[in-house]
């Protein structure tokens, strides 16, 4: 479509009568829709002229096709004015404040100096009972939803509130900031019968046609109002009159709105409510929010995500069918003409677009006509490729990393594939998510896409200023592996984990390799880094350097000296490494390490074999015995407090009850016992593959596997010890009032020994106040969110460092008060004094 | 124990014996002279409409000799930046 004249502007008010019979075109007087032979009657709702529906007829009124011509109104001559219910609140209030004999504002405006006197007080007082300008005396006006209006137990019926109000001056109008219209066109005497096109009938496969809702809804008031109209005429009496008056009134009531108040919803005849005006512009599904704000798009895909760890970051596997349906259009020139044959020739191309704007599908009969015929000023919407650049996404989208271009790899089977590495910005996993890709159709979104939108120009997240991409999982683990103290390989061991990660190095010609060796090939020649590991275990005594677990981690010109890689290192979030590298090397060169040492760490697991099991969680004999102890002691020592309870000799903690108290200092106690019985899983544990994964930072903890070696601990609701079940007891076998760890959910035994039923019922509870928690939780922040972002979407940090709105003015005079951009931060933070430390040690040496 | 009844005097709730404005919780506010007001809003090229603004009966801004159109600059403590200063125009 070609616009030839702009919008200047557009002013939003009430049709006045005159207005809509400018408007229309037809003056509808039928409830019939079709005569006896199909065909739509004139004069009904269904007129010809109001818009054609039917593909290959033309409008009657002005000529146009369907897609050509929008609709024309109609009008409806209703026998007597009708309140309009979206207004009822409006009329109510001229009706209070406007005499009822003289239709003048019942006040007396203060002119000059005594104007601004009196502004306060005027609003404070209530209207009088008479009119200030004709002595008219008041009367009380009552509104009773949803359209009825008394004045003192009279009803006002919608002609006498039209005549008052057509008796109101156009000065006082302005008074009370009425613009826009007449009050009195808020009560409808003419009904605008909107064009078919915005309620289409389906012809259904039967033949038998069906209306839309706001149809049926108008054949109703043309009914009605038909029916009112004759018995006017005839001189009915007047009960029979106002009950028609009343039922014309409800029908357009529902007609503009079907969720009011106080009436019955008017129904299809299946039972199904019928859909008023207001309903189709309201709510998520409605015309604003479903359709103007949220739309459904071309040239996008969705399914199950599943890993690839062998295809890049910044890649997407897209399963063949997805690829030969989405296409990228692409202009046919005197260079590029001879590819684009070619990629005819092997039915790659879905679709041509000729110079005349003609799109035809490409098919087996008119390959060979379209393949001659084909020249410059054509366009071929061919299929996606490898290497094409699409948008990738998935819901709910928060943050902007929510969505990035990815390069598009063509795969066989049915699933996107993704680098697991790339799911934490996507909040991703391959337990049945699914994702969108978006196929982007001109030059200018393909490049703009690359240079701002590719996962590797967003490895470092704006919100923290580290990495949101980094490795996790198995692929920590095996770096841990790689590099930790007396990993050695020989030169063809060194070489097959290089070539099972795709990667081509040269080696140093050596017979024997360290990990730290092997780890350090990648690393780039000028970094410096210094850090703790994740697998510090925080002693007392720092011996930095000479850490004996080596976890003070040194990287000088690229080579790794000492200490273990892991979660700190190169993790998502987390990875020190990664947060350097984005300061001395290219985002190609910070993606290619992602992919490279990922793969490194896969290969390494996959070398040495990385399994766990029952056994890994044995403990010692001794240590047994000592978690016995701890955990006997510390039931003791809650039974103690419990006596000092009964006896009334409990400390009573500040701003608590004695029960209070005597809660917190058993859940106290017994934390600190489980946290002495960690302490003793901790050191007495046999290495294995599970301490392997908690040190590394790579999955689980100290905690999940105290709870499977040891003690799962006390479970709880709201925080607090389980208090709920039966009459002063958490189940029936208990004895009322037992205070004692072991009747509210404490639970002495790990997962590895099993729990007892009760216990079990006891972990299964709190288990399910988790889940509902999750829920209930993910839902709340996300409307927060939702409305916070609403609420700050047009501050912006300005040039000179201040936070300011849309109208310029100063929300903030430094953003975030420190002027630090996040997304250019080392987590928060600019180390000034590290930072030159690493650097001039690169240099100097 | 808890009194049972309480005497509620007109006026009460505002103690008149403590400052407000030396509490820890309440920043430090500053009524700016003409010259350094000038020179703020030159700095960061706005007019004076465009301050935040404080009302004149804010608590910290009644106990302080200010009339409107005053610039208060105050000085807060900040998680990120150490201190920050702020400024509000009185209303």
């Amino acid at each position: 479509m070609i616009m030839t004249s702009k919008i200047s502007d557009i002013v939003f008010g009430i049709m006045s009568p005159q207005q809509v019979k400018i408007l229309a075109r037809v003056r509808v007087v039928s409830s019939d829709l079709y005569d006896a032979d199909g065909y739509p009657v004139e004069g009904g709702v269904m007129d010809p002229r109001l818009g054609v529906i039917d593909p290959g007829l033309h409008c009657r009124t002005c000529g146009g096709g369907i897609g050509e011509c929008m609709g024309h109104f109609g009008y409806l001559e209703l026998a007597k004015p009708v309140i309009n219910v979206l207004y009822v609140k409006t009329i109510y209030q001229i009706l209070k404040i406007t005499c009822r004999k003289c239709g003048r504002i019942l006040t007396v405006a203060p002119e000059g100096d005594a104007a601004k006197k009196k502004k306060k007080t005027a609003d404070k007082k209530t209207i009088p009972s008479r009119c200030p300008h004709c002595r008219g005396q008041q009367k009380k006006i009552l509104f009773v939803k949803p359209y009825t209006y008394y004045e003192d137990k009279n009803e006002l019926n919608p002609e006498m509130i039209r005549e008052r109000f057509e008796k109101i001056p156009e000065r006082d109008l302005k008074k009370i900031g009425f613009r826009g219209g007449r009050p009195e066109w808020l009560i409808l005497t003419l009904f605008p019968i909107p064009p078919v096109t915005m309620r289409p009938s389906i012809t259904l496969e039967s033949g038998e046609r069906s209306e839309d809702d706001l149809t049926h809804k108008l054949v109703d008031v043309v009914r009605i109002n038909q029916s009112l109209k004759e018995n006017v005429d005839i001189g009915a009496p007047e009960f029979i009159l106002n009950d028609l008056w009343e039922l014309v009134q409800y029908h357009i009531s529902t007609y503009f709105d079907n969720e009011l108040t106080g009436i019955p919803l008017a129904r299809h005849r299946s039972g199904r409510p019928l859909k008023g005006l207001v309903q189709r512009l309201k709510a998520k599904e409605g015309r604003i929010r479903g359709n103007l704000l949220g739309k459904r798009v071309n040239f996008s895909a969705r399914t199950v995500i599943s890993p690839d760890p062998k295809i890049s970051i910044n890649e997407v596997g897209v399963p063949v069918p997805v690829a030969t349906e989405l296409t990228i259009p692409e202009y046919v020139t005197d260079i590029n003409i001879r590819g684009i044959k070619d990629l005819f020739k092997s039915e790659k191309v879905n679709y041509v677009v000729r110079p005349d704007g003609r799109r035809i599908k490409v098919t087996l009969e008119n390959k060979k006509d379209l393949l001659t015929s084909i020249g410059p000023d054509w366009i071929a919407e061919r299929q996606l490729r490898d290497g094409d650049i699409a948008l990738f996404n998935r819901q709910p989208s928060l943050h902007r990393v929510s969505i990035m271009a990815h390069r598009v790899k063509v795969m066989p089977y049915k699933t996107f594939r993704m680098n697991p590495s790339s799911c934490p910005p996507y909040n991703a996993d391959f337990d049945g998510d699914e994702m969108n890709l978006h196929v982007l159709q001109t030059q200018e979104a393909r490049v703009e896409a690359d240079f701002l939108m590719d996962v590797k120009h967003n490895i470092i997240s704006p919100k923290f200023g580290g990495p949101i991409i980094g490795l996790d999982l198995d692929q920590i683990s095996g770096v841990y592996l790689l590099t930790s103290k007396g990993a050695s390989f020989t030169k063809e061991e060194a070489s097959q984990l290089f070539a099972d990660s795709g990667i081509d190095v040269d080696l140093p010609d050596k017979e024997k390799f360290t990990g730290k060796e092997i780890f350090s090939v990648l690393l780039p020649k000028n970094l410096n880094i210094e850090f703790k590991a994740h697998a510090c275990r925080k002693c007392d005594d720092c011996k930095k350097r000479d850490c004996p677990y080596d976890c003070w981690v040194t990287i000088e010109k690229g080579e790794l000296k000492r200490g273990v890689i892991d979660k700190t290192g190169v993790g998502a979030e987390k990875g020190k490494i990664i947060g350097r590298l984005h300061r001395i090397v290219s985002n190609d060169e910070i993606m290619d390490f992602i992919n490279n040492y990922g793969r490194i760490g896969v290969s390494m697991l996959m070398k040495r074999g990385f399994s766990l099991g029952i056994s890994d969680l044995d403990l010692p004999e001794q240590a047994h015995k000592t978690i016995k102890e701890e955990i006997e002691d510390s039931v003791k020592e809650s039974h103690k407090l419990i006596n000092q309870y009964n006896k009334k000799e409990l400390k009573i903690l500040p701003g608590m009850t004695p029960e209070e108290s005597l809660e917190a200092q058993i859940m106290n106690v017994l934390a600190s016992g489980v946290s002495r019985v960690g302490d003793v899983v901790g050191k007495s544990m046999k290495k294995s593959d599970i301490s392997v994964m908690f040190t590394a930072g790579a999955k689980g903890s100290l905690i999940n596997t105290t709870q499977m070696a040891a003690v799962v601990g006390q479970e709880t609701i709201l925080g607090k010890r389980i208090k709920r079940g039966y009459l002063n007891r958490t189940l029936p076998h208990i004895v009322p009032h037992d205070l004692s760890p072991g009747s509210h959910g404490f639970v002495k035994r790990g997962f590895k020994d099993g729990l007892t039923p009760f216990e079990l019922f006891w972990n299964i509870m709190n288990g399910r106040e988790g889940l509902m928690d999750k829920s209930l939780r993910t839902r709340k922040s996300g409307y927060m969110q939702r409305r916070l972002v609403n609420a700050l979407q047009d501050l912006k940090v300005h040039h000179d460092g201040t936070v300011r709105n849309a109208h310029n003015q100063i929300v903030q005079f430094a953003a975030g008060e420190d002027k630090i951009d996040p997304s250019k931060s080392d987590w928060g933070t600019v180390d000034w004094k590290e930072f030159i430390e690493t650097q001039l040690k690169g240099i100097v040496g | 124990m808890v009194p049972t009844t309480y005497t509620l005097k007109e006026g009460s709730g505002v103690d008149k014996s403590i400052d407000i404005l030396e509490h820890e919780t309440v920043p430090k506010h500053e009524v700016m002279t003409k010259k350094e007001k000038e020179v703020l809003l030159n700095s960061l090229g706005i007019t004076e409409k465009d301050l935040p603004k404080i009302a004149s009966d804010d608590p910290a801004i009644m106990e302080m000799n200010t009339k409107s159109g005053d610039v208060i600059k105050i000085t807060r403590k900040s998680e990120t930046a150490g201190h920050v200063f702020y400024y509000r125009r009185v209303v």
